[in-house]
């Protein structure tokens, strides 16, 4: 047989265009993975990008600011009943049991009752809110937390109108929290609002963060939020909640007065004695940025301060 | 020059080793994303507790020398003393670098308002003449006496490092207080040390017994 030999070539061996471009974008994007894998393998953190929180629509109370990781949420924690340490709290926290659980809430109220959980938390309206969280030792996180307004439950115990303060309780189990055997802080930790504090509707108790139920290690199975003051006011593991007349004692106020006022409003202006609130250290950031007035809330919780000095009621 | 023991020979580069793990390993668990959600603080925290350790490391060997007898052991008094200002530069690096990123005017007030970093900043500096004069030719050029006292001020720095440590903790004062026990113990040696060498230099020198009657 014999063929013609010619130079020209068949149109049908030319690799049309688009199969050329996509060999290109395969290799490019195999390329891509190879590389990636072998980095995640050298360097896992690239892999803690992916597990990022994806709100829905944007909410009434939500902030803008990019969610922290869930990785960073639940093994950075300043939680003292399982230990001093960052890590503690996620490491030392597998043997605390969370259920079942009840609250006691007393003082001033028509009717003191212990409530198991579970009656908390039919009648709630459970939803998701992002908010900023500033500890006081100048780091900052962007929490998806998962609860609801305290007004709601302040509303159903219905306080007498001698109640002016609302002060909460921890729960004391040294042989479920290591960190309750040395008298580091004294147990159990207390913390306490106002009245109008407690009711403002940025006041949330969460259950849960991420959209699943809160880990031991960020207060299981009940905490507070309140976005616009320093982290430590957010008491976790709450056991009972008491009505009162006067303000109730806080327990870093009762460690270190000067340091820790029964307010602790996130404020650039009043520094720590020990160390300056002008700036904070997003985790995850590199540089740090400025710190706002109650933490960015000021247009929503400012009225309840106006006319104190808060350089006096810091 | 003497010809060196071979406990040195031997000793020094294992020594050299021991001293480098803890900057290796903070490398190593930053690179292995080991590292908290806070990097920049372990970091800072991880220097700043070596600079301790090896402060106090530094001065045990004198004690630890008298006590045993073992004289080699003060060839490793400088280089340990070295690696804790090792530890302190990076320590003072990481403040003002990855912490406050030459904000000096945020680091001038720290240095000025915080105390902790006052006392800190102090202990700092004092260990920068005893890095400078740490050469045998140096220590020679000024004469034994004078490099001595100089090198007291070493006592000053670990006292400032504990006190450093005791006032920027939140709660807990545990291990600032133990680091001070150490520290209290090791200057507490010197201290009776002084005054047993002083006591026996007193001492009239024994005459020899008149002759029996």
């Amino acid at each position: 047989m014999i063929r013609k030999q010619t130079d020209e070539v068949h149109p049908s061996e030319i690799t049309p265009e688009n199969v050329y471009l996509n060999r290109r974008t395969f290799i490019r994007i195999a390329s891509a993975a190879g590389i990636g894998l072998a980095s995640s393998v050298v360097f896992p953190q690239i892999l803690y990008g992916q597990d990022r929180w994806q709100q829905g629509k944007k909410g009434p109370y939500d902030v803008g600011d990019e969610v922290s990781k869930f990785k960073d949420i639940t093994t950075y924690n300043n939680f003292y009943e399982f230990g001093v340490d960052k890590s503690d709290p996620s490491e030392n926290s597998g043997s605390f049991r969370p259920r079942p659980w009840t609250v006691r809430i007393e003082g001033e109220v028509k009717k003191p009752t212990t409530y198991n959980l579970e009656d908390i938390l039919k009648p709630a309206k459970i939803e998701d809110r992002i908010y900023r969280h500033r500890c006081v030792e100048g780091w900052s996180m962007v929490i998806p937390w998962r609860g609801f307004p305290l007004a709601d439950l302040i509303r159903r115990v219905e306080p007498t109108s001698r109640a002016k303060y609302v002060a909460f309780e921890t729960v004391y189990r040294p042989e479920e929290m290591p960190g309750q055997k040395r008298p580091v802080l004294e147990w159990p930790y207390v913390e306490g609002l106002r009245l109008d504090e407690a009711r403002h509707p940025l006041t949330l108790f969460a259950v849960g963060l991420y959209g699943k139920d809160l880990l031991n290690q960020n207060g299981a199975p009940l905490r507070l939020v309140v976005p616009w003051k320093y982290g430590f006011k957010s008491i976790k593991s709450i056991v009972k909640i008491r009505f009162v007349e006067k303000e109730p004692p806080t327990t870093w106020n009762l460690l270190a007065p000067n340091e820790y006022g029964f307010y602790s409003n996130v404020n650039p202006d009043v520094d720590h004695p020990r160390w300056s609130q002008k700036s904070e250290r997003r985790i995850g950031d590199f540089l740090k940025r400025k710190t706002l007035m109650f933490n960015g809330y000021g247009d929503q919780v400012g009225g309840m301060y106006a006319g104190m000095d808060l350089k006096k009621y810091f | 020059m003497p010809k060196k023991q071979w406990e040195i020979r031997i000793l020094k580069p294992l020594v050299v080793l021991l001293a480098l793990l803890p900057v290796g390993l903070l490398v190593w668990r930053g690179l292995a994303g080991e590292l908290s959600a806070n990097p920049i603080k372990d970091i800072t925290e991880e220097t700043g507790i070596w600079t301790l350790r090896f402060i106090v490391l530094t001065l045990t060997i004198t004690p630890l020398r008298k006590i045993s007898g073992w004289a080699p052991l003060v060839r490793f008094r400088r280089m340990i003393g070295l690696y804790a200002f090792f530890y302190g530069s990076l320590h003072f690096v990481t403040y003002i670098y990855l912490d406050q990123y030459f904000a000096f005017d945020e680091i001038l007030r720290d240095v000025i308002k915080r105390p902790f970093i006052t006392v800190g900043f102090a202990a700092f500096v004092m260990m920068i003449p005893l890095a400078l004069t740490s050469r045998n030719i140096v220590a020679k050029w000024m004469g034994g006496k004078k490099w001595r006292l100089l090198h007291r001020l070493v006592y000053f720095t670990a006292l400032g490092g504990v006190i450093h440590y005791l006032w920027l903790v939140k709660a807990d004062t545990q291990r600032p207080l133990m680091y001070g026990g150490v520290l209290a113990l090791l200057l507490g040696y010197r201290l009776w040390d002084y005054f047993r060498l002083r006591r026996v230099t007193e001492k009239p020198i024994p005459q020899a017994k008149a002759n029996p009657v």
